[in-house]
């Protein structure tokens, strides 16, 4: 269990710190795919009517879901780029969610939000002592957490109880805080009007278009705003300082970092801890979005974090798309069937063309390691994504309880189909005790 | 040289000792700083939990039942764990297994009414076979596509909760405010066993806890399969090197260690809510974590451990007796999680360096001082 997906698979994909001009490409190539996927789907919404798949109200609550996601993925990205496995995150996601409802009622939501980050780092200082400290195994560690911190935050709200129920016009009490104010909400001014009207056209691509504005720029919570600085910041920490530098050394080669005068533990400590307050924060957001905190409130998000973070290759911005696209399924479900329905249409004509290309590839003998594994893998790619199309027009509606399996099955697809390009820090999840090499 | 040996092994056996030992006290130290700050008297809150177990009182009678039922879920949840464990195998996903299989056994054992004699095996390898088969998906990804099967069974105990949900809203059947399958036939119903005074019964399959217990012990340390398993989770190249097909083992284990979470709901299915509903406990395959941890994948270790926590569960209640939150217990368990496997790392660590000072002494070499020359490289044995 050292490693998250066997090293030997991996051919080694140039990092973009070895080299850098190789990153534009690979950007540019993504926003075409990202601008393909935007025009298919509002191909799809276009022919299907299932007009809520791009609306704003859809694309507003999809980036409220994607936050706590999000930024509990860039929790483990921290933690994982210095080489700790952090299963632990939902812990701390809960821990994160205490402290917010506990400082929420009585100071507003920015005092939440710091306040979950500290709850959050103090999880994450645990589990730095268990695994850097103590060199314990970093998953038992994680589950440990995971254990431990739902009681801790319950008892601790316990024990705020008397205070709780005698706050005014609060009803918190043995399982919920008081209910605290809402975070501000930011408008572009002037703009709702004329795009909600082209969106009502429902017109190809530009209604679409408009929605999405619409979705991101009207009533946008000042929790985005954290989140998305809270991201270029990592990015720019981690891989555009001598600091991001040492630290994801620590993570790929701990010894060389060692030998080049890098306090491995420190750094170590330092990214886990970091990785807590960010978690915090994460469970924090949804303690401010819900206006309180309530037990449970956390229901495996830090677990989907993981996912998300798994998703987008362990890099700030795949993680994003990741975190975006469980926010996505996460809003039309909660909105639309129709709209699911559709999008088991695109994953279908997808996993097809997947695998359709694959096996093509493999005839032209141009596949690396072409056994009959991959084939098997790639036939079996073309039949589930037939199955889906099929499923699309023999399915009357599908059935929300499956529909919350969406974000899980698809970071498992996609894990599955990407598995030979997916490169996770090289010494991830393996116990560094100094001097040992 | 006997002496020398004499006090080794004085010495093993006082290591062996001390890492439980210290990792008790550690969470008895933590948990009494813990109830002092709810300003309460710890000795209080321990003589209250020690009390729910007095077997003079019918409470005393009924809390032993209860903590033997809840050992035996827990146990078996811990040999699912411990199977994959022994082969370095990381199973977070007994928990959706277990779900998934008792939920399957009980619609279909619903379905038909055979005699008693082919019931509860038909049941029993049906639940088998939905939690082998469910975490086989992970056995295959990872020997297919090299992808973790922590990840993997993380992903699938979601995918899990999805389907359970869908499928007791699709076949279940309304009872009260409550969703769930339908009653099974009496022929699978396995009659409990009572205690002394207590109203509750032990589960008839506690003994199903016993004999996978044994059967555990047995096919690890008595047969080839046990000893290629441990071998392939010790080093993986030295099975490699012996002939041990390490895909074949990946998959067998993960077969074996869902077969045994298919198991872990049976208990309470058969012994007596007789029908899968929502109040089927969420969690256990973590609690399964824990017991392996704590018993430290020996079976009767195991057995120890879930005692233990089925102690803490059902003690729990006791403390709001003396006005102690009852999380107090979860805050207790999960300390003693962690301590113990710091507590372990810690003496194996300090076992090395003194075994390390007896070979230098052997081969007259001057034992190197904490941190000298010689240190790293038995670390590094041991890394």
């Amino acid at each position: 269990m050292s490693t998250l997906l066997d090293g030997n698979h991996l051919p080694l994909v140039p990092e973009d710190s070895v080299a850098p001009a190789r990153r534009r490409p690979i950007l540019g190539r993504m926003l075409l795919a990202g601008a393909a996927a935007f025009i298919g789907l509002s191909l799809i919404r276009w022919l299907t009517g299932a007009n809520d798949l791009t609306s704003g109200g859809t694309v507003n609550t999809a980036l409220l879901s994607a936050i706590p996601i999000g930024l509990a993925g860039l929790a483990g990205l921290w933690s994982e780029r210095s080489g700790v496995v952090n299963i632990g995150l939902e812990g701390m996601l809960v821990l994160g969610t205490w402290g917010a409802g506990f400082a929420g009622y009585q100071w507003g939501p920015w005092a939440a939000l710091i306040a979950g980050g500290i709850c959050g780092a103090a999880g994450g200082a645990l589990h730095a002592l268990a695994t850097v400290t103590f060199g314990v195994d970093q998953t038992v560690s994680g589950v440990a957490i995971n254990l431990l911190a739902p009681g801790v935050a319950l008892y601790l709200n316990k024990l705020m109880s008397d205070t709780y129920q005698n706050v005014e016009g609060g009803g918190g009490g043995d399982k919920q805080s008081p209910r605290m104010e809402g975070i501000q909400q930011l408008s572009i001014p002037g703009i709702e009007s004329p795009l909600r009207d082209l969106e009502a056209k429902q017109w190809f691509l530009l209604s679409d278009i408009a929605g999405v504005l619409r979705g991101v720029f009207v009533d946008m919570s000042a929790l985005i705003v954290v989140t998305v600085v809270m991201f270029v910041g990592t990015w720019y920490i981690l891989w555009r300082t001598a600091f991001g530098l040492r630290l994801r050394s620590c993570g790929e080669a701990p010894y060389a970092a060692e030998s080049l005068g890098v306090n491995v533990y420190l750094y170590k400590w330092i990214a886990v801890v970091t990785s807590g307050f960010i978690g915090g924060i994460g469970g924090g957001a949804l303690a401010v979005m819900a206006g309180l905190y309530k037990d449970g409130q956390t229901g495996g998000r830090g677990y989907i974090g993981l996912a998300a973070m798994i998703f987008g290759n362990w890099r700030p911005g795949g993680l994003a798309t990741g975190a975006g696209l469980f926010g996505y399924t996460d809003a039309l479900k909660s909105r639309q069937a129709d709209s699911v329905k559709a999008l088991l249409l695109i994953l279908g004509l997808l996993l097809i063309g997947v695998g359709v290309w694959r096996v093509l590839r493999m005839r032209r003998g141009r596949g690396a390691g072409a056994g009959t594994w991959t084939l098997v893998g790639n036939v079996a790619t073309v039949v589930v994504g037939a199955a889906a199309v099929i499923g699309f027009f023999a399915v009357e509606r599908i059935p929300s309880e499956l529909v919350s399996a969406t974000p899980y099955l698809a970071t498992l697809i996609v894990l599955v189909l990407a598995s030979k390009n997916f490169r996770m820090p090289k010494a991830d999840g393996q116990v560094y005790r100094r001097g040992a090499h | 040289v006997r002496r020398l040996r004499a006090r080794l092994s004085g010495r093993d056996a006082a290591l062996a000792v001390l890492a439980p030992v210290s990792a008790v006290a550690i969470a008895l130290l933590i948990s009494s700083v813990v109830i002092l700050i709810a300003g309460h008297h710890p000795i209080d809150a321990y003589r209250a939990m020690a009390k729910s177990l007095d077997p003079s009182t019918p409470r005393g009678d009924r809390y032993f039942v209860l903590i033997v039922n809840q050992a035996t879920t827990y146990y078996l949840a811990g040999v699912a764990v411990a199977i994959a464990f022994r082969m370095n195998l990381f199973n977070i996903g007994v928990d959706g297994q277990y779900r998934l299989a008792v939920m399957v056994a009980a619609l279909v054992g619903a379905q038909v009414d055979l005699p008693p004699f082919l019931q509860v095996p038909l049941i029993l390898v049906i639940a088998m076979l939905v939690g082998g088969l469910w975490a086989s998906i992970a056995g295959l990804l990872k020997v297919g596509r090299g992808i973790s099967e922590v990840i993997s069974t993380i992903m699938l105990n979601a995918i899990a909760t999805a389907v359970v949900a869908y499928l007791l809203n699709r076949f279940g059947v309304t009872q009260g405010n409550d969703r769930s399958t339908e009653e099974l036939p009496r022929s699978a119903w396995i009659p409990g066993i009572p205690w002394r005074e207590a109203a509750n019964e032990i589960y008839g399959l506690v003994f199903l806890a016993v004999i996978v217990g044994i059967l555990y012990g047995v096919l690890l340390g008595r047969t080839r399969f046990g000893f290629d398993l441990r071998a392939t989770g010790l080093s993986q190249s030295a099975a490699v090197a012996s002939g041990v097909s390490v895909k074949a083992m990946t998959l067998r284990v993960m077969f074996l260690s869902g077969a045994t979470a298919g198991l872990v709901g049976l208990p309470l299915l058969l012994g007596n809510s007789h029908s899968y509903g929502l109040d089927f406990p969420a969690g256990v395959g973590f609690v399964g974590i824990a017991i392996a941890l704590l018993g430290r994948n020996s079976a009767v270790g195991m057995a120890f451990a879930a005692l233990l926590w089925g102690f803490l569960d059902s003690s729990a209640v006791s403390l709001e007796t003396v006005d102690v939150p009852k999380e107090l217990v979860r805050i207790m368990q999960g300390v003693l999680v962690l301590s113990v496997v710091v507590a372990y790392e810690l003496v194996r660590r300090y076992r090395l360096v003194l075994e390390q000072r007896d070979v230098g002494r052997a081969v007259g070499e001057p034992p190197p001082g904490p941190g000298g020359p010689a240190a790293p490289s038995l670390e590094k044995a041991s890394a």
